[in-house]
């Protein structure tokens, strides 16, 4: 029996705002043994940040600790004097937060700041730390681990930045980390590095772990047992393999089940159909950097194109050039076989309705000092000439479309409506155009999956009715899997490989794809260790694709 | 002993107390983490600010007193402190009356509102009532001259006042209440007028740079850097002196000049502002969005990124229009502003400056510029309060 390290009981929290306190954690209980990781998951808004940051005694501004108890080690962090907690805090208890580049200080080199925990605590020396940050360094497999750490935190990527946390969370060898959502920003292949050397350090100094994430495959791969919440109550817990397996609540089977929504191939399209959409030969650069070489692809009516491939890929770039606002320095786009001027402010409006855009971040794509109707309704107006009670008509219409009730969404702001919602009335203002395509991009990336998967069948139907063409734009190939016809991948601004979705998963693969598809973690709690073991640590992620 | 030796005494003997305060505060509430976590500088803090309590109340104590001699000492700090707690009762009631009377919008913002911004309110309201009704209100005319000259404000005839006119007479005869509150018409008026030009140049061209880049924005830039590297007063004198020379004896139109030539030195800073507020907005997906829509420049810059800079802007407004008025009144103190007979606050200063001699021994006589000037600081406090307020709003913060 190993000795018990955390314990939490009963924990409520409560969070301020308008002046009321309401209740945001309804009682969760926690149980961590020495080296044992838990994973917590939940919907954003479940309180999983929340209960993280509690088991190490701290609160954000505006929340507290209303009842329970958190004991660490015997030590009771609840009541605990600021000088005691000052003690433990960075010392046994460290914390990795999910954005790196903003939580390091861009004024100070990264070793520095490794640096700085074990001093203040007298754990070590300055000069012993900085060895042991080296060393560190290296376990990690960061690249040049002797100069890395004289770097500042702008001159690493943010693949190398998350584990350079890590590191420095390791500096004192602290007994408890709290991981909160460290993959999330990530890309996968840069995810899948990232998420091997956690595991491996945590398992080499036997520290135990509190791992939070919104994504199952992942932590499945990290957790002891997982700890599912939802909107503050603690919904079911179980060791992973049970969880997996045979999860008992329904919350939890509906969250496993997201990942099978998919729709059948369509059949493909037969030579001599002109395309709806054409890219031909692009190439463009901003300024002198160049970014698109070449590319080149097709849309067909009602038919779904994925673009895929890493940030920095030109897959946003591509769009762009699609709606005119980068014209392109060589090649030409085609719409319904006719050449489109390259530049926005040369096309006609027609031109412009044909084309339509749904954006990634719906916060800064609806104008927040607008209503719903007024959002949604410009277009309408725009476009179709429609005022008066013609315009309230059509627009009460797209928001039914959108399964949304006109009555009560008609008059609201973006601000009082939920992430999945606002990206509906992006989707509405899109159709309000009745284009003929529609480029997606990243549009259910900032998604809860639940909510995501809502969206992307709500794509798919209105394809079906309506007969549009896509462009989805996305890293995420879960979502190609469940949505696309055809898939493009990208990489350094070049089109890696095309094809019908149903060939595209299939082997053989070009390399650049295999190693895509083969990091996108599973959710087999074995899946990590049987890559690593067939592949080996340095065939994965950015090493392999560094190799290409 | 010497002042240094007072003030270390003090310190001293205020650490001391701190420290008793803390070891008190945590055996007596059981280490409640108020008194447990409290740092050294708190406690010190909070002795300080009951010392200097008592000592204001024991300040205004002998401010009451009947001795003229203590009394003369204390003048100024008694009429401060009754002003203070006559405005803090005021602006409470305000709140009050706020949160129960009006549309259900206005009932919820009085709800969330700091005393300190009932009060900008309530006194900004009265300064508006007063420059609409001056004519109604004042007991005299602004121009009128009447018997009796230099008497003392207070009303009081053993003190050299005149019931009368209870806010005395200037040098020759004019009565300064009625002229405060005609100054109120004109100098926050122009100012209000000033403010207004200045933002609606500033304003549009910030955004047109903001929204077209380029030559333009680089052009107007420029124009508004070369502006702002003259210091402002001495240039809005240069420029006054020049504009009196044209305007010759016309009085009406020296005031217009000058309400032309301190709203485009102001609007460059409003430029500024618009365009640093601007640039941040036109890089949002919805500007990016109407754009691809065919929408044109006059919907971009009125209705996709006005609505979303009203909060800055208007922040700046209330600020900008205590500069303004800070300019009228210098430049009228330095008599190129605001010309007489025309009542206005910052010519009625310069004209009782000479009775501030009087402070030390004559402390009612010395209040009758203080009392123009007060009117200046009054608003501009208030304004500053209501502004702070807004901004504290609209930038989301908590607590």
């Amino acid at each position: 029996m190993t000795e018990q390290l955390l314990k939490v009981r009963g924990l409520k929290i409560e969070g301020r705002s308008d002046e009321t306190w309401n209740q945001i954690v309804n009682g969760v209980d926690i149980d961590l043994k020495k080296g044992e990781v838990l994973g917590l998951i939940g919907e954003s808004g479940a309180g999983k940040s929340t209960v993280g940051l509690a088991s190490m005694g701290f609160t954000r501004d505006g929340c507290r600790i209303s009842a329970g108890s958190v004991e660490f080690d015997g030590i009771d962090l609840v009541n605990a004097s600021a000088a005691v907690k000052r003690s433990l805090l960075g010392k046994r208890i460290a914390y990795v937060a999910q954005s790196a580049a903003a939580s390091f200080n861009p004024a100070h080199k990264l070793i520095d700041q490794h640096t700085e925990a074990p001093t203040q605590h007298h754990v070590m020396s300055k000069a012993e730390s900085e060895a042991d940050g080296i060393e560190l360094y290296r376990k990690l497999r960061l690249p040049n681990p002797e100069e890395i750490g004289f770097r500042y935190p702008h001159q690493v990527s943010g693949g190398q930045l998350q584990r350079a946390m890590t590191a420095m969370a390791m500096s004192t060898r602290p007994d408890l980390i709290i991981f909160d959502e460290p993959t999330t920003a990530l890309d996968v292949t840069t995810q899948i590095e990232v998420l091997a050397s956690i595991r491996e350090i945590v398992e080499e100094f036997d520290t135990a772990a509190i791992y939070i994430t919104h994504d199952l495959a992942v932590v499945a791969q990290m957790a002891d047992k997982i700890k599912v919440l939802l909107k503050g109550d603690e919904v079911e817990e179980a060791d992973t393999r049970t969880m997996l397996s045979d999860p008992k609540e329904d919350y939890t089977k509906s969250l496993w089940a997201v990942r099978s929504f998919q729709r059948p191939q369509k059949p493909y399209i037969s030579g001599g159909q002109t395309p709806v959409v054409s890219v031909k030969n692009v190439t463009a650069a901003y300024g002198k950097v160049p970014v698109l070489h070449d590319v080149s692809f097709d849309i067909h009516e009602a038919r779904t194109v994925a673009v895929v491939g890493e940030s920095g890929s030109g897959k946003s770039t591509t769009a762009r050039c699609i709606t005119g606002l980068l014209p392109p320095k060589q090649g030409h786009i085609e719409f319904d076989g006719e050449m489109l001027p390259l530049d926005y402010r040369k096309r006609n409006k027609m031109q412009l309705r044909q084309a339509q855009m749904i954006y990634q971040m719906a916060d800064t794509a609806l104008n927040p000092r607008k209503t719903i109707g007024e959002l949604i309704g410009r277009p309408v107006q725009f476009y179709m000439g429609l005022t008066g009670k013609e315009k309230r008509r059509r627009v009460d219409q797209l928001l039914e479309e959108i399964e949304l009730d006109p009555s009560v969404y008609y008059s609201r702001l973006p601000s009082e409506l939920s992430g999945g919602q606002k990206q509906r009335i992006g989707i509405a203002r899109a159709l309000a155009a009745e284009p003929k395509f529609i480029i997606c991009d990243e549009v259910t990336s900032a998604l809860d999956q639940l909510v995501a998967e809502g969206i992307l069948k709500l794509l798919a139907r209105l394809q079906d009715e309506l007969n549009l063409s896509y462009m989805f734009i996305t890293h995420d190939l879960a979502t190609v899997k469940s949505i696309a016809d055809e898939v493009v991948v990208m990489k350094d601004g070049r089109v890696v490989e095309q094809g019908a979705k149903d060939e595209m998963f299939k082997p053989p693969h070009h390399p650049y794809t295999d190693l895509l598809l083969s990091s996108v973690p599973e959710m087999d709690p074995d899946w990590l260790t049987n890559l690593l073991n067939e592949r080996g640590v340095d065939n994965i992620g950015d090493a392999a694709v560094d190799k290409m | 002993m010497n002042i240094f030796g007072v003030i270390a005494l003090w310190i001293i003997a205020i650490g001391v107390a701190g420290w008793l305060f803390r070891f008190a505060g945590q055996k007596i509430t059981g280490n409640k983490p108020m008194f447990r976590d409290m740092p050294y500088g708190v406690a010190f803090g909070y002795v300080l600010g009951a010392v200097v309590l008592v000592w204001l109340v024991w300040a205004y104590s002998l401010s009451r007193s009947a001795d003229p001699a203590v009394a003369n000492k204390y003048f100024f700090l008694g009429k401060a402190v009754e002003g203070f707690i006559l405005f803090a009762i005021a602006a409470w009631m305000f709140r009050i009356f706020g949160r129960h009377v009006g549309t259900a919008g206005t009932r919820k913002l009085f709800r969330s509102m700091p005393l300190t911004a009932s009060f900008g309110i309530l006194t900004i309201l009265i300064y508006a009532f007063v420059s609409i009704f001056a004519g109604v209100l004042a007991p005299y005319g602004q121009e009128e001259i009447l018997a009796a000259a230099n008497v003392v404000p207070g009303g009081n005839p053993a003190m050299g006042g005149n019931p009368d006119y209870p806010l005395g007479t200037d040098q020759i005869g004019r009565d300064i209440l009625s002229r405060l509150i005609y100054g109120a018409q004109n100098t926050v008026g122009i100012a209000f007028a000033t403010t207004v030009l200045a933002f609606l140049i500033g304003a549009t061209l910030g955004f047109l740079a903001a929204t077209l880049g380029g030559w333009l924005d680089q052009l107007l830039s420029r124009a508004v850097d070369v502006l702002m590297a003259i210091p402002s007063l001495i240039f809005a004198l240069l420029l006054m002196t020049i504009a009196s020379a044209w305007a010759g004896s016309e009085k009406g139109l020296l005031t217009f000049y000058m309400v032309i030539i301190i709203a485009v030195i102001d609007s460059t800073r409003v430029f500024r502002l618009a365009r640093a507020v601007g640039l941040n907005i036109v890089v949002m997906d919805y500007i990016e969005a109407a754009k691809l829509r065919g929408e044109g420049m006059g919907y971009l810059i009125f209705r996709e990124i006005l609505p979303n800079a009203t909060a800055p802007l208007l922040a700046e407004f209330g600020l900008r229009f205590c500069f303004v008025f800070l300019t009228i009144a210098s430049l009228s103190f330095l008599g190129v502003g605001i010309q007489p007979p025309l009542a206005d606050w910052g010519t009625m200063v310069r004209d009782l400056a000479q009775f501030i001699n009087f402070a030390a021994f004559a402390p009612q006589v010395a209040s009758a510029p203080l009392l123009a000037a007060g009117a200046i600081a009054l608003l501009t406090v208030a304004v500053n309060f209501v502004v702070d307020w807004m901004l504290h709003k609209s930038s989301g913060l908590k607590e």
